[in-house]
């Protein structure tokens, strides 16, 4: 189960989100949408410190610590039971598509070399990818190493895989490959939070749309209900906007 | 004008070529000292540990401020005025520490810039999946950044190794004390200085051909 509870960011005077609660149970399904700026993605990386949460607490899996006092090793532990998918990838360009599956397996699982390659060419199968074992991220076209990217994440047995706008810098050819590994991995219950602007992904595959908006979280509802009934009128105008520039 | 003595500059060769190894030694002694050296200045840039920070602009701005001769004269000749332990420093040594704490200064500023030019992104995605500072700077951030910094440090490294001619100044005979003895005694300056400028040449191209080499087995993993 992941828990937020009362997170607050800031930039300087700026604040991002205050008192932002949010639960989430075993191989459930969350798309955060929302207005661009509207803190989605910096909620996402304070999930797992890759921003600094000004106040709040968080609970994944058996660990549950206030943000404000995290020490280094509470910081760590969270970020091996969390794992990230980046909008630009950010593969290590200094490792094959193998190295960069099984690069958390040794260095931080400390698992023996051949065990690792052995679990990150599963993997690869699994993702489709495994005649790209030896290839660098250069020579992968964008879809591929988002794919990449999400066995990485996946390599690492996180609780939860956090996707930030995981198919925005895609060329269109190459979204619905990444798309539909991430419904295969829907398919297999793996817990994960999305940000994205995919409306057709989030009615298809989200437990529940969570909407945002400056800063607070307007409304969730399963999608179904949230899509045809929104409640809120922020939510109505929004879903009007993006609706209409989808169906063309 | 007289025509250029041949059999001399051809029996010149073995003789110079047998101090080429004090020459080659120096340079490397000083490559290998200035890379560690330079690394920890580096790191103590990116990171900006406080105090040492400071010292460090201090010591890059100095060394890089002043003339490697004005250096050296100060190592051998200054230094052990004032340091009287320094008295016994010889000649190689002080050139050692010389073309080390020069060379450092210089490529300190280049592996810097090639640790800061590593995409944000990638760092972030190390830390994600649960690696700590030193796991990442070892696996992922100073792999790639060697491969960045590279051809200007092997450009430092051909600079240094013609910088160890200056060690001649200190008494030493390597490679250009030796020629200039030579040259003294035959008066045949003009062979004798072409005969050494043609070996220096000749080491300098021996190691662009390493650095093309070393360049494109480093750069593999980025060709599209």
């Amino acid at each position: 189960m992941i828990e937020l509870k009362g997170i607050r960011k800031q930039f300087g005077d700026h604040v991002v989100f205050d008192e932002i609660d949010l639960t989430l149970e075993r191989g459930e399904i969350i798309v955060i949408v929302g207005p661009s700026g509207t803190g989605k993605s910096t909620l996402l990386r304070c999930i797992n410190f890759l921003e600094t949460p000004d106040a709040g607490h968080l609970t994944v899996g058996d660990l549950s610590f206030d943000t404000t006092h995290a020490t280094r090793e509470q910081i760590l532990a969270l970020r091996r039971r969390t794992a990230f998918v980046f909008q630009n990838y950010a593969l290590f360009a200094n490792k094959t598509a193998l190295q960069n599956v099984a690069e958390g397996m040794i260095v931080v699982d400390g698992l023996p070399k051949a065990k690792a390659y052995a679990r990150a060419r599963e993997i690869l199968e699994r993702i489709g990818l495994a005649d790209k074992a030896d290839a660098y991220p250069a020579s992968l076209s964008g879809g591929q190493q988002q794919r990449v990217g999400i066995g990485r994440a996946m390599a690492s047995n996180a609780d939860v895989i956090l996707f930030d706008e995981p198919t925005s810098s895609l060329d269109p050819q190459w979204v619905e490959e990444v798309l539909g590994l991430m419904k295969q991995l829907a398919a297999e219950h793996q817990t994960m939070i999305v940000v994205t602007h995919e409306m057709q992904f989030a009615r298809e595959v989200a437990d529940r749309v969570v909407f945002m908006d400056q800063g607070r979280i307007i409304e969730q509802a399963p999608p179904a209900a949230l899509f045809s009934q929104p409640k809120d009128e922020r939510t109505q105008q929004f879903l009007r906007k993006i609706l209409a520039a989808n169906v063309v | 004008m007289h025509a250029l003595d041949f059999d001399y500059m051809l029996g010149l060769v073995p003789i110079l070529l047998s101090y080429l190894p004090l020459t080659l030694e120096m340079a490397a002694a000083g490559m290998a000292c200035a890379l560690v050296l330079a690394c920890l200045l580096a790191v103590i840039r990116v990171t900006r540990i406080a105090g040492l920070n400071a010292f460090a602009l201090l010591f890059i701005s100095f060394f890089r401020g002043t003339p490697l001769l004005v250096q050296l004269f100060l190592f051998y000749y200054g230094l052990p005025q004032v340091l009287t332990f320094l008295v016994t420093i010889n000649g190689v040594t002080a050139t050692i520490l010389g073309l080390t704490l020069h060379f450092s200064a210089y490529m300190a500023e280049s592996i810097r810039a090639a640790i800061v030019g590593i995409d944000r992104s990638q760092t972030e995605a190390a830390l994600s999946i649960g690696m700590t500072r030193a796991q990442l700077m070892r696996r992922i951030v100073l792999p790639q950044a060697t491969r960045v910094a590279t051809p200007t440090l092997m450009n430092y490294f051909i600079d240094m190794i013609k910088s160890t001619s200056l060690a001649f100044t200190l008494g030493v005979t390597e490679l250009m004390g030796a020629t200039q003895k030579e040259a003294a005694s035959s008066f045949l300056y003009f062979e004798a200085f072409l005969v050494v400028a043609v070996i220096y040449w000749i080491v300098v191209e021996a190691l662009s051909w390493v650095q093309k080499w070393l360049e494109k087995r480093l750069n593999r993993a980025y060709q599209r």
